[in-house]
């Protein structure tokens, strides 16, 4: 089917891309290898959908692929959660750098 | 005039257009006034200036809970005894400030909330008394235990003890339910006293409030 060979030439696009990153070193091999991991699991799925079914039937949900969706979505919610926290360090960062500054600016311009 | 240790933190951002004739309504009852100028593109500090009224500048817009707690540190490093928090729109008067910081030099609170509620003399448009006040002082009840007539009017009066114990971190428009849970959690002695608000303008709409309780919910979440 062509849903397949796209999703295919997409995750080997993107496993190439991983594979540049690592050898410019623009990422450990820790990440290398949780994303090769991540990656080649996907082509494998698109290719025998039929495994998730395995999967699935273990945990009791019906079809495989409603099991990815079902993971993708906890996936998602999770990072945005994380974005989430990260955002708001950043924000509460940024504001103590702006008061500090503020207020340093203001005593230096009293004593002269 | 009031005395000298009673600083006036005004939080103001783009507010070129009201601030000055707030200023000067303000330095004919004490030179103690701080604008906190929280990253405003027009011409707020200028005007500041202008008038040789103190001011103190986020370079870049943090939020109205930010710029009074930039102005409560700075206040204090001034050696303020007494903190009152005064909007920059022209909405409260300045007859008001001696009500505000009596309760506080006569020690029976060491912070004091300005109240719309307490006399009618506030024109609130009924919309926004019925459909956003009453429900955030719900809110803040919920939140905090704590449950005032008027719940973010935003004049305030602090003691030197209140204004170094309090920490705000929502730098935007949630702040005023945290300021009330710090009340509540270092048992600080409150009261509310009545004031007159003068509405030029709605100011927090029904969306700014759900914004508001988005802010404490996930807050709570995050901590």
């Amino acid at each position: 089917m062509i849903i397949q060979i796209l999703l295919v030439l997409f995750a080997a696009f993107v496993l190439l891309k991983i594979s540049f990153k690592f050898l410019q070193k623009k990422i450990n091999l820790r990440e290398f290898i949780l994303w090769l991991f991540f990656w080649v699991i996907v082509i494998v799925i698109v290719i025998l959908p039929n495994i998730t079914t395995y999967l699935a039937d273990l945990v009791g949900i019906g079809r495989g692929s409603d099991l990815a969706v079902y993971l993708a979505v906890l996936l998602l919610f999770y990072l945005v959660f994380r974005v989430f926290v990260k955002l708001d360090n950043i924000d509460a960062q940024l504001t103590k750098v702006v008061r500090k500054e503020a207020i340093d600016e203001f005593e230096s311009k009293i004593k002269d | 005039m009031l005395d000298n240790k009673i600083w006036v933190v005004i939080p103001a951002y783009n507010e070129a257009k009201n601030i000055e004739s707030v200023l000067k309504e303000l330095k004919t009852v004490t030179a103690n006034i701080l604008v906190v100028n929280d990253g405003s593109q027009d011409q707020t500090r200028q005007i500041c200036r202008n008038l040789h009224v103190n001011c103190v500048s986020h370079k870049v817009n943090r939020g109205q809970g930010a710029a009074l707690q930039t102005g409560n540190e700075l206040a204090l490093k001034l050696g303020a005894q007494i903190i009152v928090h005064f909007d920059a729109d022209g909405q409260m008067q300045v007859a008001d400030i001696e009500k505000m910081i009596e309760p506080i030099i006569k020690g029976q609170a060491e912070i004091v909330f300005g109240s719309r509620f307490l006399n009618n003399n506030s024109k609130i448009p009924w919309t926004k008394k019925y459909f956003i006040l009453k429900p955030s002082r719900i809110f803040n009840w919920i939140f905090t235990g704590i449950y005032l007539t008027d719940s973010h009017c935003g004049f305030r009066a602090l003691s030197k003890k209140a204004a170094s114990q309090i920490k705000s971190t929502q730098d935007g428009m949630a702040h005023p339910t945290e300021i009330l849970e710090q009340v509540k959690y270092f048992k600080l002695p409150y009261t509310e006293v009545p004031v007159t608000i003068r509405y030029n303008h709605y100011g927090q709409g029904f969306s700014g409030g759900i914004k508001i309780l988005k802010n404490l919910i996930l807050s709570r979440i995050l901590k």
